[in-house]
C-alpha cells in the first residue's frame, strides 16, 4: 500500500508490504536512521517522533496509519543547524554510545516547546519514557536543566 | 494486509459490518507490540485513530477515542489522576480509553475507575448501539462483551457523581509501570462510598462489603478504618505473578483503599 505523508515538512511516500512500523519504514524505506529502534514496545523512546502534533513511539505507530499525517524526526529538529537541546547535550558531555539520544533530544525539544519552565522534577517526569541503557542520566538532564528559562 | 481507513463513524461501521474479523487499531500501544513480537498478523485493519465521533468528552460520556493525554486535564479527578499514571508521555500521547477498554487487561487502569462509577460501555454496531453495564462487559482475563461487528464508542457515566474520587496504584517504580494493585475510592457527602480495585482479579473488583460498612459510617476512626482495610483485603482474589505475590496484593488493596478514603475523608 502507498502511504503518502509529510516528514520534517517534505511531502515523501513509500510502500508498505503489511503491518510494519512508523519507525521501520522511517529507517528503511525513507532511510531517516536517527530515529532508534530498540525495545520496539514502547518502553524505551529511542523511537520518539511528533506526529500531528503529539510526541509517540515511532514503533507504536502502524506506519499506514501515518497516511496524510505530519511527522517530525530528529533530523527535522534543528533544520540546518543543531537544536539548542542538541547543543545543550553535547555541552554536558551527554553522549555516550548515543543510542537513546535521538529519543532524549526530541522529547526534550517538544517538553521545552509545551511547558516554559519545567522543574527538575517535571523534566524527570516528562522523559521517564526514555531510556539511557548507559545510564547517563545525570549529563542529560543537566544539559536539559541549562535550557529553561531560555525562550 | 488490507486498511480500511474510513473518514466517520458509519464508514468505520459498514466496515466492520462487512469484514467483522478486522482488527480494531487506535492508538496501537497495545496492539503494534504484538504486531512488533509477531504474536498477531492482522488480515484486515480498520484504523480508528482519526475518527473525529470518538473524540468527543462531556461529564458523563467520554469518547474511545480520547487519549490519556487530554483525560490528564479532564473534569473527573480519578480519571485525570489515572491518566497520569499510564506509562509516559509517549504512551499517553497515543492510548486510549477505548483501546484501554478493548484490551481488558486485569492491569488495566481505566477500568477501577468504571467499576467504581457503575459505567456503562456504549458499544455500536451497524445495527444500532447498546450500553452494557462494566460488570456485564469485563468478563475475564482480556475478555468482553464486545460482539462481532461492534466496536466501542464511549463510557457513559452516572448523572450522580461522587463529591470526592481518588485514584492511586501501586508499581515497582514511580513512573512507567503496570500496576500491581491499584485502586479507586468514591464518596459522596451523606457518606456513600464506594471501593474499586485493580490487578487484584480477572477483572475489576467491587469490594462491596467494605462499601456498605464503610457508608453507614458518617465520622469513621481509626477502629472503622482499620475495619475497612481489612474488608477490602478479604474481598480481592489476587495472583501470584512476577510483578508481585498474592499475599503483598492482598496486603497492598486494604492499605491503598484506605490511604484514598483518607483523603476523601480530609477534605
Ligand atoms: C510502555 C507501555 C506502558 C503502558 N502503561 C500502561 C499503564 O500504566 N496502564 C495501563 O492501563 N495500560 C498501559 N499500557 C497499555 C496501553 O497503553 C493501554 O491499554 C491503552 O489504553 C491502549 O489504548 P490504544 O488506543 O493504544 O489501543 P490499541 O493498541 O489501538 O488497541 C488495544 C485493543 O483494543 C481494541 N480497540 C481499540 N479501540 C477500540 C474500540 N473503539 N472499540 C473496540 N475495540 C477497540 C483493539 O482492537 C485492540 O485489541 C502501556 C503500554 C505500553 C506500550
Ligand atoms: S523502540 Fe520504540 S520505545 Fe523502544
Ligand atoms: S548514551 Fe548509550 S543509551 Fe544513552
Amino acid at each position: 500500500m502507498r502511504v503518502q505523508l509529510t516528514v520534517n515538512g517534505e511531502s515523501r511516500s513509500f510502500d508498505t508490504k503489511g503491518s510494519e512500523s512508523l519507525l521501520f519504514a522511517l529507517r528503511e524505506y525513507l532511510r531517516l536512521t536517527g530515529s532508534k529502534g530498540a525495545c520496539e514496545q514502547g518502553e524505551c523512546g529511542s523511537c520518539s517522533v511528533v506526529l500531528d502534533g503529539n510526541l509517540v513511539c515511532s514503533c507504536l505507530v502502524m506506519a499506514v496509519d501515518a497516511a496524510g499525517s505530519e511527522v517530525l524526526t530528529v533530523e527535522g529538529l534543528g533544520g540546518s543547524e543543531l537544536h539548542p537541546v542538541q547543543k545543550a547535550l553535547i555541552e554536558t558531555g551527554a553522549v555516550q554510545c548515543g543510542f537513546c539520544t535521538p529519543g532524549f533530544v526530541v522529547a526534550a525539544a517538544e517538553l521545552l516547546k509545551e511547558t516554559l519552565s519545567p522543574s527538575p522534577e517535571d523534566i524527570r517526569e516528562e522523559l521517564a519514557g526514555n531510556i539511557c541503557r548507559c545510564t547517563g542520566y545525570g549529563a542529560i538532564l543537566r544539559g536539559i536543566e541549562t535550557l529553561v528559562g531560555e525562550a | 494486509m488490507e486498511v480500511i481507513h474510513p473518514t466517520d463513524l458509519d464508514e468505520a461501521l459498514a466496515a466492520l459490518a462487512a469484514h467483522p474479523e478486522a482488527v480494531l487499531l487506535a492508538g496501537g500501544t497495545d496492539l503494534m507490540v504484538e504486531v512488533n513480537f509477531d504474536q498477531i498478523r492482522p488480515e484486515k485493519v480498520i484504523l480508528l485513530r482519526r475518527l473525529a465521533e470518538l473524540q468527543d468528552v462531556s461529564r458523563q460520556r467520554i469518547g474511545a477515542g480520547v487519549t490519556f493525554r487530554r483525560l490528564e486535564s479532564g473534569d473527573h479527578q480519578a480519571l485525570a489522576q489515572l491518566a497520569r499514571t499510564i506509562g509516559s508521555p509517549q504512551i499517553r500521547a497515543a492510548g486510549t480509553l477505548g483501546g484501554n477498554i478493548g484490551t481488558a487487561s486485569p492491569a488495566g487502569d481505566a477500568l477501577p475507575f468504571l467499576a467504581g462509577l457503575d459505567a456503562e460501555i456504549e458499544l455500536s454496531s451497524k445495527d444500532g448501539t447498546r450500553r452494557v453495564r462494566w460488570d456485564r462487559f469485563f468478563l475475564g482475563v482480556k475478555q468482553t462483551a464486545l460482539r462481532p461487528g461492534e466496536l466501542i464508542t464511549a463510557v457513559i457515566l452516572p448523572t450522580d457523581l461522587p463529591d470526592c474520587q481518588e485514584f492511586a496504584k501501586i508499581g515497582q517504580r514511580s513512573a512507567m509501570v503496570i500496576s500491581i494493585a491499584s485502586a479507586c475510592v468514591f464518596r459522596w457527602r451523606d457518606g456513600r462510598t464506594r471501593v474499586a480495585m485493580g490487578s487484584v482479579g480477572p477483572t475489576p473488583i467491587r469490594a462491596r462489603q467494605a462499601e456498605e460498612m464503610m457508608s453507614a459510617e458518617s465520622n469513621p476512626g481509626p477502629a472503622a478504618l482499620q475495619e475497612f482495610a481489612r474488608l477490602v483485603s478479604e474481598e480481592v482474589r489476587p495472583i501470584s505473578d512476577h510483578r508481585g505475590t498474592a499475599d503483598y496484593r492482598r496486603h497492598a488493596s486494604g492499605v491503598l483503599a484506605r490511604r484514598l478514603l483518607e483523603r476523601c475523608l480530609a477534605k
